[in-house]
């Protein structure tokens, strides 16, 4: 099975994984962009798209797998973790292949995790001086997840549908095991604090996509709000995962 | 005997039926023809033994057994239902780690085979890594 000796891939310490669908006018640039950082590996999972992510992804120097066929946003970020694992990376940033994530903040958010501040690094939009407003129905929403997910874990949280997020070793294996398909994002959350990781937010700027739309739409919406609160709901009821994987 | 039992009788023979024939021809596995035999035999029972369904419509508050009947199938159909359910969500799971593992190994392959293709001195060909603090875990 997995085994680091032949792995040829790994170069720095971090691996910043970027889910891709469909994102050939943008991918490039976020792969150059967070691949000049110091340290930093690239992974794109394309994610089944019918356009040239791959191919272009791959020419901007990254490492790129591709699925067979569409797995949904978890499970190719998923794919992510289980590389970063393979691989030993100490660290793993989810950057999203649309370009909202500046590079700046990708380092803020790996130095996090590198110095130890946590296992579990999130940037929010909404910390700080953040100058992002989302549309109202979508500020609701994340403020509902939100308040809910504070009472539950204690801990207070405010951007919990942040896809932007830095990983520990812990994580790593943690999600690398056990990953939500659709709608990872408070899930998540909920499921590295339950196995007793540290998880922490910092404050970030995003920008406005580069390229493609938002996979969000009035039903989808609606269907994450309840498949979402179900999780939570389930998930509590639920033994805590062990945050390290089985040797 | 009254012709809705007839009628029950003869869709418990022939559903018993059907499900030992598709089993026969290995169009449907063991595995998933115990909840359907249960249903079957079941509903057979109780329409060969008008007592038994009797007794059973009274203690629930049908008052026309036949219909007792029918909700007894209909329970069990509403299990099978629920079972399928349970199965198709493990298939899913499986099927994306199936993906997510042919992904991850395809890419690998391409790296080896690619570094065995380049020369020894060239730069592309990647020096293999040494272990990371011993730190080897396997995916479940």
């Amino acid at each position: 099975m997995p085994d680091s000796r032949i792995s040829t891939a790994r170069h720095g310490d971090c691996l910043a994984i970027v889910p891709a669908l469909d994102e050939q006018d943008s991918v490039a640039s976020v792969v150059r962009e967070v691949g000049s950082l110091p340290g930093i590996d690239v992974l794109v999972v394309d994610d089944g798209s019918t356009d040239e992510t791959a191919a272009v992804a791959r020419a901007a120097g990254a490492t790129v797998v591709s699925m067979p066929f569409n797995v949904g946003i978890g499970g190719a970020v998923q794919t992510g973790y289980m590389w970063a694992l393979q691989h030993g990376y100490s660290v793993a940033i989810q950057v999203d292949g649309d370009g909202q994530h500046p590079a700046i903040e990708v380092q803020r958010l790996v130095d996090a995790v590198r110095n130890g501040d946590a296992d579990l690094v999130i940037g929010s939009r909404f910390l700080g001086s953040g100058s992002y407003r989302a549309p109202f129905a979508r500020r609701v929403g994340i403020r509902l997840f939100a308040s809910v997910l504070s009472a539950i874990l204690r801990v207070r949280v405010t951007d919990t549908t942040s896809g932007f997020r830095a990983a520990g070793r812990d994580a790593i294996g943690l999600f690398a095991r056990a990953y939500p398909h659709d709608y990872p994002e408070v899930e998540t959350v909920l499921v590295a604090h339950r196995a007793g990781l540290r998880v922490t937010e910092l404050p970030v700027e995003m920008r406005i996509r580069q390229g493609g739309v938002s996979s969000i739409t009035p039903f989808r919406a609606g269907y994450y709000m309840v498949k979402v609160l179900l999780a939570i709901l389930v998930e509590t009821l639920r033994r805590p995962q062990a945050s390290i994987a089985e040797p | 005997m009254t012709r809705i039992t007839f009628v029950s009788l003869c869709a418990a023979i022939w559903l018993l039926l059907m499900v030992v024939e598709l089993v026969r021809r290995r169009r449907l596995g063991e595995r998933y023809a115990l909840l359907w035999l249960l249903t079957g035999a079941v509903v057979l029972l109780l329409a060969a033994w008008p007592a038994a369904l009797e007794r059973f419509s009274t203690f629930v508050g049908i008052e026309y057994p036949p219909t007792a009947l029918f909700v007894v199938a209909g329970g069990f159909v509403l299990l099978v239902l629920l079972h399928y359910a349970t199965v198709i969500s493990g298939l899913t799971e499986r099927n994306v780690r199936l993906a997510q593992r042919v992904a991850i190994l395809e890419e690998r392959l391409m790296r080896l085979e690619g570094a065995a293709d380049a020369p020894p001195d060239s730069p592309e060909a990647d020096v293999p890594d040494a272990p990371r603090a011993g730190r080897h875990v396997d995916v479940a």
